[in-house]
């Protein structure tokens, strides 16, 4: 399997904009994950699921504006040389 | 007379670095037999130099820029230190790299054999980890880095005694293995994160221990090399087993609550979801380990 850095960086930036477009209205309440359920477990022991939410909830509001400034930079990347 | 104009560049250069060897101290002091060669040239310069005036004028110009140029890279270099201290924790680092020849040979040693060491714990000094040399049990750099650059050199030994090896290929199995060592590192971060393992393994604690199986694998692949198919598979599956041995006793002190640790079973998912994660990141050592050799042997 002949991976180079470039193919590490692209799957970087997919992933990261797969966890950035999960809408929670129309995606995520469905699992249980929506924006009533909170984080309410404040004991010790927040559980796999609060932790997914504050990683969901934290990826879109951490990197919504560097990821515009990585998409558009790829987009005319991709677009000039292919 | 074609030879001056060659001679005076080389001539006015070597005025030059010997005037930035006394001033700034940026280029070390090598020996006294590049001064000896210097002051040959030198005689042999002025002879050159006399020839036009144009460099005589130019030199204190050609003085002051190189005093300028050479205040302007310690700054930059000063800078450059201050600002990568960020990013990349050097004195961290040092840490890492503190090991001497008797750490080497006993944690190869244990890399290959753990099931007779009895106590995996890290030794402390008022808070701070005691550094590897003093330290079997505590993770180093060294033999990762080491290991990692023996394995793409095996690597291409091995492919090279297949006729299938161009230079390229070392680069693809350098960036190949580098990338797989880098997601599996991320993939250890975020089930701890999801897990919420408080634990004090940093980043660079997991890329050493996940840095240890290029030994088990190198071994492999070299006695693959010398014995054939059934050697490799044998002393593959013993590096594995080791590996495996070894993960879950270094990580089982880290991972686990204390009770856990010292083998009483004790009820309650977390610790439940913190043993499978234990096992999990010592079970996917092998699998690599298969992975990033298999098609080096054929």
């Amino acid at each position: 399997m002949a991976f180079t850095l470039y193919s590490l960086i692209q799957t970087a930036i997919l992933c990261i904009n797969a966890i950035a477009v999960l809408h929670e209205e129309r995606f995520l309440s469905k699992f249980g994950f929506g924006v009533e359920q909170g984080v309410g477990g404040f004991g010790d022991d927040p559980g796999v699921k609060a932790q997914v939410l504050t990683l969901i909830r934290s990826v879109r509001t951490v990197m919504r504006v560097p990821l515009i400034i990585v998409n558009s930079a790829s987009i005319v990347l991709l677009l000039l040389f292919g | 007379m074609d030879y001056t104009p060659t001679q005076k560049p080389n001539m006015r250069l070597r005025n030059s670095s010997a005037d930035g060897l006394e001033g700034s101290q940026l280029f070390e002091d090598t020996s006294g037999a590049a001064h000896g060669l210097q002051t040959g040239n030198q005689q042999a310069g002025p002879q050159a130099a006399g020839f036009t005036g144009q460099s005589m004028l130019s030199d204190p110009m050609s003085n002051l820029a190189l005093a300028y140029g050479s205040s302007l890279a310690s700054q930059g270099r000063e800078m450059v230190d201050k600002n990568l201290d960020r990013f990349i924790p050097i004195s961290k680092m040092k840490y890492y790299f503190a090991v001497d020849t008797v750490y080497v040979g006993k944690k190869l040693g244990l890399l290959v054999f753990p099931y007779m060491h009895k106590n995996w714990e890290v030794s402390y000094q008022q808070d701070t980890p005691v550094a590897p040399r003093f330290d079997v049990n505590a993770p180093d750099l060294y033999i990762p880095a080491m290991g990692f650059i023996t394995y793409v050199l095996v690597a291409g030994l091995a492919l090279g005694t297949q006729n299938r090896f161009s230079p390229e290929l070392l680069g693809v199995q350098a960036s190949s293995a580098f990338v797989w060592l880098v997601m599996e590192v991320l993939a250890v971060l975020l089930s701890l994160y999801l897990v919420t393992a408080n634990t004090d393994l940093t980043t660079i604690d997991l890329l050493a221990f996940s840095g240890y199986k290029y030994v088990g694998m190198i071994i492999g692949v070299v006695a693959g090399l010398l014995f054939g198919r059934p050697a490799y598979y044998l002393s593959l599956l013993w590096c594995c087993a080791a590996i495996f041995v070894f993960m879950i006793r270094t990580l089982r002190l880290k991972l686990l609550s204390d009770a856990a640790a010292e083998g009483r079973l004790v009820r309650g998912t977390r610790n439940q979801l913190r043993m499978y994660l234990t096992m999990s990141i010592a079970a996917a050592q092998p699998i690599f380990m298969y992975w990033l050799t298999y098609h080096l042997i054929r």
